[in-house]
């Protein structure tokens, strides 16, 4: 997978909660890489160690979580072993920046919009007042909002308002990668149709490259030139946006499921299909194929042996018994 | 399917005052926030009816009017033939027991101190059904039973942590079952449970609606799960309904600008579409209900208004069999 348009590469990421119940194995063995000026997507049911990943990538895993393993490169630079000061000025906001989920709704209700963005400029970059000020109108028509807003308070915005405060912030420092979690989950369809046109432009024209999270199929679609799926902690397909979503279709039974089990719009079906039960504890995962209990194509060998990652075509990897002959 | 309307509600209406300054009061000015602002509809024996809409349209508000939990500021809502507006409080509770609902948020809607079984009993005592506590005991299982938490002895004993977001969901819809309503109100019932249990809830509340005949009223902002879970689709905007009909026609002959927007906005799974931008054909976004525009509330946003949009409130007209659309474009 060495390519030198890697911006970032992730290789063998080990990230586990030391919890009183145990070791739990929220990121298990992933590696993946994102080009330059790419969207990747990340998709998985919740708990299935999505936001675990990217939070490892910023060095952000809340206690009692630790990166136990695993090399994150950021154009050749490992981050891993830098410190925690050597992280904030150097690599955070600067390099990699991420809007988190449910941020829109963490804006200091006390603080005008201006004085919030403010905070995050003067905490990294020495810069004079009045530049800043520009810089901030700067990023706000960028992402399509008025000059005023810098005055304004979060409770005067609405639900799309302050999600473009949020994706403005994060561009503020000029980061070349962007991590989005879930940012359209909380808001109405058309708003979501509007925050995702916003993030494909800005990409386009800042040239970043994206990770973009959400558990939904139908809207990785509308972003994701490649998809990482991920479930119970560890990979299980990665595909471009036309072997997912194209005739073929996945080849993982759980993408496969996950994606029967997304309704569509202009199709109508009598009966949506689902995945029975729900993901594994991961303080104690499943043997083998981590999916298998829930997989209705089980065969003997995923009970005992773990599959990895094969190409089965060009840039299409699977991890799956079934769909790899050997 | 066609039966007797179950459900009527006639201009229905709910405006909440604002707060007023000095110079109002002095003024003896009033504004409010209109809700609902006049809605018509009825619902058949049997049916599910969706209510689709952005947040702030109204959705949420009119289910809670239909379960009796607001007083509605103006018109009438009857059912079963009786007029059940204004209602004192021992016909309140009768009502509730036919009428009942399943809230959006399964983490907050469930007491946490209690076991599924006294989730499911207290309704149960509250409305002094069963005898003794194996009756009520028989009841409750056959509840679970009903939303396949199978064995229901297992699921009897668990508190609410011990269950996912899918099974409180269905411990939810049990507690409704428990008093054998003949609707039910589910207001986003599935939004913020995982996509791949979604399609399991939603069968599961469809195959309990068939089994034991129930009406539906689905309040929800996804359009895509509304055509496959409902009948009969209204979409509402700022407090009105813009246009009605049967669920696969308004998605595939949608007339109301807005009701294309919402349709257009949905994501689809389908491949190369990550470089280009969606065109979604409305502008800006939806304005405050303290504050309605003149004429069709929707001509500020509308792609195709004409001057009469400006001025004019369109009224429902019929533009097909049970096709029912708001607009001036209708010639």
């Amino acid at each position: 997978m060495a390519d030198t348009n890697d911006i970032l590469k992730v290789e063998n990421l080990k990230i586990n909660f030391f919890t009183r119940k145990g070791k739990v194995y929220a990121v298990d063995d992933v590696s993946f890489s994102l080009k330059k000026g790419e969207t990747l997507g990340l998709v998985g049911e919740s708990g299935c160690g999505k936001t675990t990943t990217v939070l490892g990538l910023m060095k952000m895993i809340p206690p009692p979580g630790k990166i136990t393993g695993g090399r994150i490169l950021i154009k050749g630079e490992d981050i891993i072993p830098l410190s925690e000061d050597e992280m904030r000025e150097k690599i955070r906001w600067e390099k990699i920046s991420m809007v988190f989920q449910g941020a829109m709704n963490c804006l200091t209700p006390v603080y005008t919009i201006g004085k919030q963005m403010m905070e995050t400029v003067q905490e990294h970059k020495e810069m004079e007042y009045l530049q800043a000020k520009k810089r901030i109108i700067n990023y706000l028509n960028l992402v399509g909002l008025p000059e005023d807003i810098i005055r304004r308070y979060p409770h005067e915005l609405s639900g799309g308002m302050k999600q473009r405060v949020v994706i403005a912030t994060a561009l503020f420092l000029e980061p070349e990668i962007v991590i989005c979690d879930e940012p359209t989950t909380a808001l109405d369809v058309v708003v979501q149709a509007q925050i995702i046109n916003l993030i494909k432009r800005l990409k386009k024209k800042l040239g970043l490259s994206v990770i973009f999270i959400t558990h939904d199929l139908a809207t990785e679609a509308e972003v994701a030139d490649r998809l990482l799926v991920m479930y119970a902690g560890k990979l299980v397909e990665i595909g471009t946006n036309e072997q997912i979503y194209g005739k073929r279709g996945p080849i993982h039974p759980y993408t496969e499921k996950l994606l029967k089990a997304t309704p569509r719009l202009h199709e109508k079906v009598e009966e949506l299909s689902f995945i029975p039960g729900t993901p594994p504890d991961l303080v104690d995962p499943p043997s083998g194929c981590r999916f298998h209990p829930r997989c209705l194509e089980v065969m003997e060998k995923c009970k005992k042996d773990i599959p990895s990652l094969i190409e089965v075509e060009p840039g299409h990897w699977i991890a799956c018994w079934r769909n790899t002959n050997d | 399917m066609i039966s007797e309307p179950i459900l009527k509600v006639e201009n229905l209406k709910e405006w909440f005052p604002v707060r007023r300054t000095i110079a109002q009061i002095l003024k003896g000015e009033r504004t409010w926030i209109k809700a609902v602002d006049g809605i018509t509809f009825s619902i058949n024996q049997g049916e599910i009816f969706g209510l689709v809409g952005e947040s702030g349209c109204g959705k949420t508000t009119t289910g809670k009017l239909i379960m009796k939990l607001l007083e509605p500021s103006e018109g009438k809502i009857i059912f079963k033939g009786k007029d059940v507006t204004h209602l004192e409080a021992d016909k309140l509770k009768e009502y509730r027991r036919n009428v009942q609902m399943v809230f959006q948020d399964p983490y907050a809607s469930i007491n946490p101190r209690f076991r599924a079984q006294d989730v499911l009993e207290e309704p149960l005592i509250i409305h002094q059904m069963g005898e003794t506590r194996a009756e009520r005991e028989k009841i409750i299982r056959r509840a679970l039973e009903e939303v396949r938490l199978i064995p229901p002895e297992e699921f009897m004993e668990r508190f609410p942590h011990m269950l996912s977001g899918g099974q409180r969901q269905r411990v939810a819809t049990a507690r409704t079952l428990v008093l054998s309503p003949s609707m039910i109100v589910a207001d986003e019932p599935v939004s913020m449970i995982d996509l791949s249990t979604r399609a399991e809830i939603l069968h599961m509340m469809k195959t309990v609606q068939r089994e034991l005949g129930l009406t539906y009223l689905y309040v929800t902002h996804d359009l895509s799960t509304a055509r496959y879970f409902t009948d009969r689709i209204a979409v509402m905007y700022l407090g009105k309904i813009v246009e009605m009909g049967g669920a696969d026609e308004i998605i595939d002959n949608a007339f109301h600008p807005y009701t294309k927007a919402l349709i257009a906005a949905v994501c689809e799974p389908i491949p190369g579409k990550s470089n280009t931008i969606k065109e979604v054909p409305i502008k800006g976004e939806i304005p405050s209900a303290a504050n309605i525009p003149s004429g069709c509330r929707f001509h500020p946003r509308c792609l195709y208004v004409k001057p009469q949009c400006q001025e004019d409130e369109p009224i429902l007209k019929e533009i097909d069999l049970g096709h029912q659309v708001a607009c001036h474009l209708i010639s």
